[in-house]
């Protein structure tokens, strides 16, 4: 067994991995990056359209671009990393295991960790779909995957469901690499994506766009030969006689993503309602020196977020070894966030009351889309901490703020805050 | 070759049959129509090994089925696949059906079922199965019944067949069959066979096999059943859960799998078409609604997939297991549940048969009763990996990350005895792709390694034979063929 | 009044507004722009009108690299009608690894002053 000893051992080596691996590095801890793939960089790889790093870079650049930065940046830092190396598990002392092909059953022993593993792709199984069980169905991550890292076409003729931005440029993608895209089909009566993807990525194609239908049953019982979609009330019921079949040898699945959460769990780390861990403002989880950044805490839709979110993680983690680790602590005292109306989840899930000074960050995403809004905070005597208009809401893109609570005035005993968007008072009256 | 018995159907009583013929001195073959056994009814069922009250008492599957039961203990340790005797719950909600539960007890326990007990203690029942509804008011508990992975098992009996000197034939339908001077021919997809007995186990076609030997006495129908299954962590049951059974089945259950997984379903829907194995809208909401009655809190959230399976519904509804007047023919047909439980003890009918015709069944002096556990990482402490690492290397290439499976296991599914061929078949002999991502994360790999193992393209790797290919050709495939036909918009 | 009929309707995508922006022609045949609610609007609407271009990010096949494919781009946007024959100039191509990002592996491709651009490091396969 061989065994590793570092300050910051960093799982996964996407965006979220390598930007919290660097910052350990620079606060001058040994750091240790461990990554299943074999080679450094996560999802970005095969995300090789272009739309990343605006904020980071302030330049457009095309996923693999964006993240050989960081590469390059852990190679010039001398960060190391094991390839083709899978984290197992994580026992209660922190000690993790990994196995590879090189050096067999490795364990890590670190004072702290950074959960950097992304997320994973919900699956046919996960909503349900009826019918039968043919080849060609595939998510659209992994047919991503297929067309762009290994070579492969998974298909001719395909629909989508889900109008995300993966599926939207999955269409793009596919068209012009030769093959048919017939449909891109969403329940909601909404593009899920942004308007930028619908307009050069369908639009430009005259690809159709159904929305407010879903997929029905899937035909075929060897490859599949086409999918029945039908539209949807409002409670996503099917409304019958509304069925239209469309023929195609291909179903890309893109609807939607959840945390990977095995090894967080395996960790004894608490989740909490979005698929990820619990953090607090420090982006610690309930297990003391778990620490957790990018997609495996939060589905992000952009880059520089992840990347923003793992620099803070990278930093407090040193912090935690240089200050925190193996000292005694006292219990803490945190106040709880509480998603209100309209907040499908909130970042962090607890605050320590020591931080109240400081600037936090805030993210959350809306259950549905709206338009002139107030984002509010209250305690739980319902007096407003915090609030802020904003001209529109929608799930796929996620909300981001910095208050400092206790110059907003917020009270010491306070125990929860609860986060809402609502509809601006003064928007009913115009309407009236 | 002629051989000396051939047996139609690779499905769990195919194999059964199969392996438990192998330690006699014969020549033994078996023909499956698909491109891998285990490929109809036997994966798609609830994978219960029933105690034995369920079946009426005028059914000959009610005696297969207790004999069954007990016979797993012996196969188990000869073929280690994975079992466990959990016991299972009737649940009555109403005052009415305690009767009947009693009823079920007193004559099961007439039958020889062992240790059946109405319990009507409430918060007995809800600390042995703390899932269960509220409304409960008594059960029906029998410690013997278990749960099994049906396919694992039907694999594992293969596998020792084939050791024992069974010769499997895949992709080989039978088409016709003629017998004359007591020597039956198949013509069959893969050529013909010859042979002097022939035992009928083909599961939803065993009449169409029936009639080719001119023997048309029972008809069968398929009864569809559906299922979700839900994701490991989701919800863990300890019992498996019955409701009050109907006229036409024991209804829709609550269960846990082997592998730690639980379902609910099945549902029963006659239908016509033997191959129809989509489930439907209507289906999904009738067993989530059958199943609430049980646990009110299903895990819809986290289902991983759903699925159906036939019954294959004989017009007696009772299995049709006959030494028929075709001399050296037997009809294994209309096996509809409990069959699964009932393999070891149909295998056995078989093997009276057989004798009762002549056939001398004297045991190989090298018969080896043995299928050993096959290795999994999971089972492994931490000692023994870095051992196992050191052998072989592909011990430490984990393919799927739910299931935590090796290289190492997909290439030994491949190259064991009755080896997988397509990517359900590694799915259903070692699980890479049965957990929550679908396959999300290892199909690409198992693509790969079955292209490399089987040395063939990523083309012509399929899902599980036939048309179920997974890619087209290489990216740029499309627009060099284009550019060579010249096609230009 | 001059009667203006719409010829194309351009939703703009710099902001999260989205505003739908009209073209529009009058009897003189001198296109007008209608319904943005900033410049930035109004100039992307008349490149979007007159001369439509995009970024093009796709694969090039690659021999004895680590990955079969390198993921490549226009280091400019082209003409949006000229799309298909780069992907067809693209797809004839095959290079050998290794293959630093940002490399120019078609130069000034079809004319269009664009070259077409590595996305990454691509190391050859031992
Ligand atoms: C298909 C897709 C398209 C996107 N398109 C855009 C876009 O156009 N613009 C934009 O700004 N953003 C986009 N995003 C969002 C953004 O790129 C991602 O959110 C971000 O890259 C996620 O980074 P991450 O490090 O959290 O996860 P990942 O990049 O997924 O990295 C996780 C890494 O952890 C490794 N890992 C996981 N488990 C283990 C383990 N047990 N042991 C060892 N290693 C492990 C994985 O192999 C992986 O390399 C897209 C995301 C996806 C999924
Ligand atoms: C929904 C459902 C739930 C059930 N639950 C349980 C349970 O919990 N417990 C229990 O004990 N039992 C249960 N059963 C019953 C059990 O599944 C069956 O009794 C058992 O699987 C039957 O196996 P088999 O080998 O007869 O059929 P199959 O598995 O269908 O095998 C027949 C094989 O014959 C092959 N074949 C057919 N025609 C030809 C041909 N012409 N040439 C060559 N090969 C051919 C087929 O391809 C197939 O592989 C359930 C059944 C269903 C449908
Ligand atoms: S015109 Fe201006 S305000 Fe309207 S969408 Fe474009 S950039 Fe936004």
């Amino acid at each position: 067994m061989n065994k590793y000893k570092v300050d910051v051992v960093v799982i996964g080596s996407g965006a979220a991995g390598l930007a919290s691996a660097v910052e350990a590095k620079k606060a001058e801890l040994s750091v240790l990056i461990i990554e299943r793939d074999h080679e450094l960089g996560g999802i970005t790889l095969q995300c090789i359209h272009n739309g990343f790093g605006l904020k980071e870079f302030e330049e457009e650049l095309t996923g693999p671009e964006y993240i050989q930065r960081f590469i390059n940046e852990v190679k010039e830092l001398k960060i190391p990393y094991l390839l083709d190396t899978m984290v197992f598990e994580i026992n209660k002392d922190k000690y993790l295991y990994a196995v590879n092909k090189q050096e067999g059953l490795i364990e890590v022993e670190a004072k702290a960790i950074i959960l950097a593993m992304g997320c994973r792709e919900r699956t046919r199984g996960a909503i349900n779909i009826p019918g039968f069980r043919p080849s060609g169905i595939y998510t659209a991550g992994q047919a991503q995957r297929f067309v762009n890292i290994e070579g492969y076409l998974p298909g001719n003729t395909f629909v989508i469901l889900g109008s995300g931005d993966i599926g939207m440029i999955m269409a793009r993608r596919l068209t012009w690499e030769g093959c048919k895209v017939k449909a891109v089909v969403e329940i909601l009566p909404y593009v899920s994506g942004l308007l930028r993807n619908q307009v050069q990525c369908l639009e430009d194609y005259e690809i159709p766009l159904i929305t407010n239908y879903t997929v029905t049953k899937i035909h075929g019982r060897d490859r599949i030969k086409g999918v029945t979609i039908s539209k949807v009330d409002r409670n996503f019921d099917r409304i019958v006689g509304s069925e239209k079949f469309i023929e195609c040898d291909t179903l890309l699945l893109s609807v939607g993503l959840i945390p990977e959460n095995e090894l967080t769990l395996q960790a004894g780390v608490e989740l909490s309602k979005n698929g990820g861990p619990v953090v607090d403002n420090n982006l610690e989880t309930s297990v003391e020196g778990i620490f957790a950044c990018g997609n495996v805490l939060q589905v992000h839709d952009l880059v520089d977020l992840v990347t923003a979110e793992a620099k803070r993680t990278g930093k407090v983690a040193a912090e935690y070894v240089k200050s925190r680790y193996d000292k005694e602590i006292k219990a803490r005292e945190t106040i709880k966030l509480v998603s209100g109306d309209n907040v499908n989840y909130v970042k962090p899930d607890l605050i320590n009351k020591n931080d109240l000074s400081n600037d936090i960050i805030f993210t959350f995403r809306v259950s549905y889309p709206d338009r002139r809004v107030l984002i509010q905070f209250k305690d739980e005597e319902n007096s407003i901490i915090y609030k802020r208009k904003k001209i529109y809401v929608i799930p796929s893109e996620m909300v981001e703020l910095s208050i400092n609570l206790e110059k907003q005035g917020i009270k010491p005993d306070c125990k929860t805050i609860t986060v809402e968007v609502i509809p601006r008072p003064e928007v009913l009256i115009e309407e009236d | 070759m002629i051989f000396d018995v051939i047996v139609i159907g690779g499905g769990v009583i195919g194999c059964c049959i199969a392996r438990t013929l192998s330690k006699y001195d014969l020549n033994i073959c078996l023909i499956e129509k698909e491109a891998d056994i285990a490929n109809g009814t036997t994966k798609g069922n609830s994978g219960v090994v029933h105690a034995g009250y369920g079946a009426p008492r005028e059914h000959t599957r009610r005696q297969f089925c207790i004999k069954g039961n007990k016979l797993y203990t012996q196969a188990v340790e000869e073929l280690n696949f994975p079992f466990q005797r959990i016991g299972s719950f009737v649940v009555a909600v109403e005052d009415n059906q305690i009767k009947f539960l009693e009823e079920e007890r007193k004559r099961g326990i007439e039958d020889g079922i062992p240790g059946l007990e109405l319990i009507l203690d409430k918060e007995r029942i809800k600390y042995m199965e703390p899932n269960l509804t509220n409304d409960v008011i008594g059960v029906l508990h029998a410690p013997t019944a278990g749960i099994v992975s049906p396919y694992e098992m039907t694999f594992a009996l293969a596998e020792n067949a084939v050791i024992n000197g069974v010769k499997f034939f895949l992709n080989a339908k039978v088409k016709k069959i003629t017998h004359q001077d007591y020597l039956f021919k198949l013509k069959t997809k893969a050529g013909e066979f010859q042979g002097r007995n022939v035992i009928n186990a083909a599961g939803l076609y065993a009449a169409k096999i029936s009639k080719m030997v001119g023997l048309d006495y029972f008809e069968l129908m398929p009864r569809k059943g559906e299922y979700i299954l839900f994701d490991r962590n989701a919800m863990h049951l300890n019992k498996v859960l019955f409701p009050i059974p109907t006229k036409v089945s024991k209804g829709i259950l609550v269960c846990p799998t082997i592998h730690g997984n639980t379902f609910v379903g099945p549902n029963a829907q006659n239908i016509t078409d033997k191959k129809d194995i989509s489930t439907t809208e209507a289906g999904l909401k009738e067993i989530i609604e059958g199943g609430r009655q049980l646990v009110p809190n299903l895990p819809l959230r986290a289902s991983i997939k759903n699925f159906a399976g036939l019954r294959a519904v004989p017009d007696t509804y009772d299995f049709v297991i006959d030494n028929t007047d075709v001399y050296g023919f037997i009809n294994v047909a209309g096996i509809l549940s409990p069959g699964l439980t009932s393999c070891y003890a149909i295998a056995e009918r078989v093997e009276e048969y057989l004798e009762l015709i002549g056939v001398e069944l004297k045991t190989k002096d090298d018969y080896n009763p043995i299928r050993p556990k096959p290795e999994r990482f999971k089972d492994f402490s931490k000692e023994q990996l870095d051992g196992k690492i050191k052998e072989d290397p592909a011990w430490a290439r984990i393919i799927c990350r739910c299931e935590m499976i090796p290289e190492k296991e997909i290439v030994d599914a491949i190259h064991n005895p009755v080896g997988a061929k397509t990517v359900d078949g590694i799915k259903f002999r070692c699980r890479p792709g049965m957990g929550r991502c679908g396959g999300g994360f290892c199909r690409p790999r198992v693509i790969e390694i079955l292209s490399r193992e089987l040395g063939i393209t990523y083309q012509e790797v399929t899902k599980r034979g036939e048309d179920t290919y997974f890619l087209i050709g290489k990216t740029k495939d499309i627009q060099l063929r284009n550019i060579e036909e010249g096609v230009k918009e | 009044m001059l009667e203006l009929s719409t010829i194309k309707i351009i939703r703009c995508i710099v902001c999260p507004t989205g505003c739908e922006i009209k073209a529009k022609k009058g009897a003189n045949e001198k296109v007008t722009f209608e319904g943005y609610t900033c410049e930035r609007g109004l100039e992307y609407a008349q490149q979007e009108f007159y001369e439509p271009k995009r970024i093009l990010t796709t694969t090039m096949r690659i021999e004895n690299g680590l990955l079969p494919l390198i993921p490549v781009r226009t280091d400019k946007a082209i003409l949006k009608e000229k799309l298909k024959d780069v992907l067809v100039e693209i797809a004839k191509m095959k290079l050998k690894a290794p293959i630093k990002m940002g490399d120019i592996l078609i130069e000034n491709i079809l004319g269009l002053g664009a070259n077409i651009i590595a996305s990454r490091d691509l190391i050859k396969l031992d």
